[in-house]
């Protein structure tokens, strides 16, 4: 007898993601790169970020362990953010925020796609740091910090 | 042993947690209250509360009775010569970092070494690092072995008489480890080093004689074994306690006071600045003679018991990984990886299940990159927890297995 509760957080697409990473891997330079971590809990993420001459991100990919959760939301970042401008990407990010966090509706939901299957992160506060973890590095990437 | 009847001394036992009666698994982070503990805090607030040492009123009379009463216990409890040893400290991090701030400061030069092991918690760690930094001393580690044991060769090459201060585990939160502490403080001590044992995870959970051990501090938290948290014991013994100087200044630690300068206590007051956690300390005292009418000797032979039936059920799950000793010759806790779910994962699935582990890398970072894993899980267990218990936590671990792959 599962909760709901747990059972949204871990579906199936998400269990999918952190198992079979997608973009998974490093970029060769040139190319912008960030790692961030979790201290509480030892998740590490590295993101390695290519941003073409028309300001568009051509390819990113990542490497990291951890969570499920903060695994999976990295895959699918990587999937929803690769061709997007960095304006868009941001853009992303912010909804992506919203939806885990529970703070607010997202701008455009459809613009979401895969990643609103995250939602069920809401009802565990301590798990909103996994889902951003990769957000926070690909920001920090595209910001240069 | 009535075990039953003695687990329903535990209030907070009894309940449901996410749809489950709870099991409660993370003693080695801190240990649940019997009523015994809790109604002696109560009925010090409502009857007796005052500050001690300093009126002539009945309150204040009481509670510093209740209060040297509670040191007395202390000193018997871990068999120190004389209830003055005793100092009263927040817990096993404040006790270490009173040693390493006073002793170490006074004692410790450029060139010393202060040894460790690489078990150690953080707790028995950054004080050394930081009195290395600030001496010029260097930190040196024992090895651990694949079996979560202690490097005993390397002990032979590390342990020399440039060694000023041994500081090592008593039993390992993270392994589980069970070290042979009195061969080792009698190797230290042959070579004219200072010891001082972490007693965070033996502490409540097994006799402890300071004396047999021969150690120079023993520190150890009172919310692991039953007690309040705030406030633990900091064991010295006599003749260094004597020559050290004291740390925090204030109330309560002076003899006299002028303007120019101060004259100090002798210990353990000197060590005791401002107005102490008074009702930490009657309730500490309150828990010891809890364990004491149930016996050491019995609640270490039921951990013992409940770790070994812990490691065996716990083997039969596919893809697990125990980490530490592999018999059931351990502390009373488990700490594992399992190859299809990751620690964080883990404890919240168990968690749903009314379970609660810890996983993470349990303030042992350095043990966590030596054995190559980012974090574990880790079951650990008091006398108040059943066989039933780990039937229900591996029942878990194998939904786990099905949720997750
Ligand atoms: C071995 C060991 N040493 C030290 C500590 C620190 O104890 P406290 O946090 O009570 O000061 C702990 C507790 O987690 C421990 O397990």
């Amino acid at each position: 007898m599962l909760s709901d509760d747990l059972r949204d957080l871990y579906q199936q697409v998400i269990l999918d993601h952190s198992r079979n990473p997608r973009n998974s891997g490093e970029l060769p330079p040139p190319c912008l790169h960030a790692h961030g971590d979790n201290p509480s809990c030892g998740d590490e993420i590295d993101v390695w970020v290519r941003v073409g001459e028309n300001g568009h991100i051509d390819d990113l990919k990542f490497t990291g362990q951890g969570c499920a959760i903060s695994q999976a939301s990295a895959s699918m970042m990587t999937q929803k953010i690769k061709g997007k401008s960095k304006d868009e990407a941001a853009a992303v990010r912010e909804d992506f925020r919203r939806v885990v966090m529970g703070d607010g509706a997202p701008a455009n939901e459809d613009a979401l796609g895969e990643l609103i299957l995250l939602e069920g992160v809401q009802k565990f506060p301590q798990r909103v740091k996994c889902a951003m973890l990769a957000w926070r590095a690909l920001e920090q990437a595209l910001e240069g910090k | 042993m009535d075990w039953p009847r003695i687990r329903s001394d535990f209030p907070i036992l009894d309940q449901q947690v996410n749809g489950f009666p709870l099991v409660y698994l993370d003693n080695a982070a801190s240990s649940q209250k019997p009523r015994a503990v809790i109604q002696t805090l109560s009925h010090y607030y409502e009857r007796d509360n005052a500050n001690v040492h300093r009126a002539l009123h009945e309150l204040s009379n009481r509670a510093t009775e209740a209060f040297e009463a509670a040191r007395k216990k202390a000193a018997h409890f871990i068999g120190a010569a004389s209830e003055d040893e005793i100092i009263f400290t927040r817990g096993t991090t404040e006790g270490i970092n009173l040693v390493a701030n006073t002793w170490g400061t006074q004692n410790v030069r450029a060139g010393d070494v202060i040894l460790v092991t690489g078990m150690e918690h953080h707790s028995n760690l950054i004080p050394w690092q930081m009195l290395a930094q600030r001496t010029g001393a260097t930190l040196k580690y024992i090895p651990v072995l694949d079996d979560g044991t202690l490097d005993s060769d390397a002990i032979e090459n590390l342990l020399t008489e440039q060694v000023k201060l041994f500081a090592f585990v008593h039993i390992s939160n993270s392994l589980g480890t069970i070290n042979p502490a009195k061969e080792l403080i009698a190797k230290a001590k042959a070579l004219g080093a200072v010891t001082l044992l972490d007693g965070a995870q033996s502490a409540g959970h097994m006799p402890i004689d300071v004396r047999d051990l021969g150690c120079d501090f023993f520190v150890f938290s009172g919310h692991k074994m039953c007690g309040p948290t705030g406030i633990g014991v900091l064991y010295g013994r006599m003749a260094l306690l004597e020559a050290m100087p004291p740390w925090h200044g204030g109330g309560e630690m002076i003899l006299s006071v002028t303007m120019e300068g101060s004259t100090y206590k002798a210990p353990p007051q000197r060590f005791e600045a401002g107005t102490p956690d008074i009702a930490g300390v009657i309730g500490l005292g309150a828990a010891i003679d809890y364990l004491q009418a149930i016996g050491l000797e019995n609640i270490q032979r039921h951990d013992h018991n409940l770790a070994n039936y812990a490691m065996q059920r716990m083997s039969e799950v596919p893809g697990i990984r125990i980490l530490g000793p592999q018999s059931g010759h351990r502390g009373a806790l488990v700490a594992f990886h399992l190859d299809f779910a990751h620690p964080h994962d883990l404890v919240e699935f168990a968690n749903s299940h009314g379970v609660a582990m810890r996983g993470g890398h349990h303030c042992t970072q350095p043990l966590m990159k030596r054995f190559k894993v980012p974090g574990t899980t880790r079951a650990s267990f008091y006398f108040y927890n059943t066989i039933e218990e780990i039937n229900s936590l591996v029942e878990v671990l194998l939904l786990a297995r099905k949720f997750f792959t």
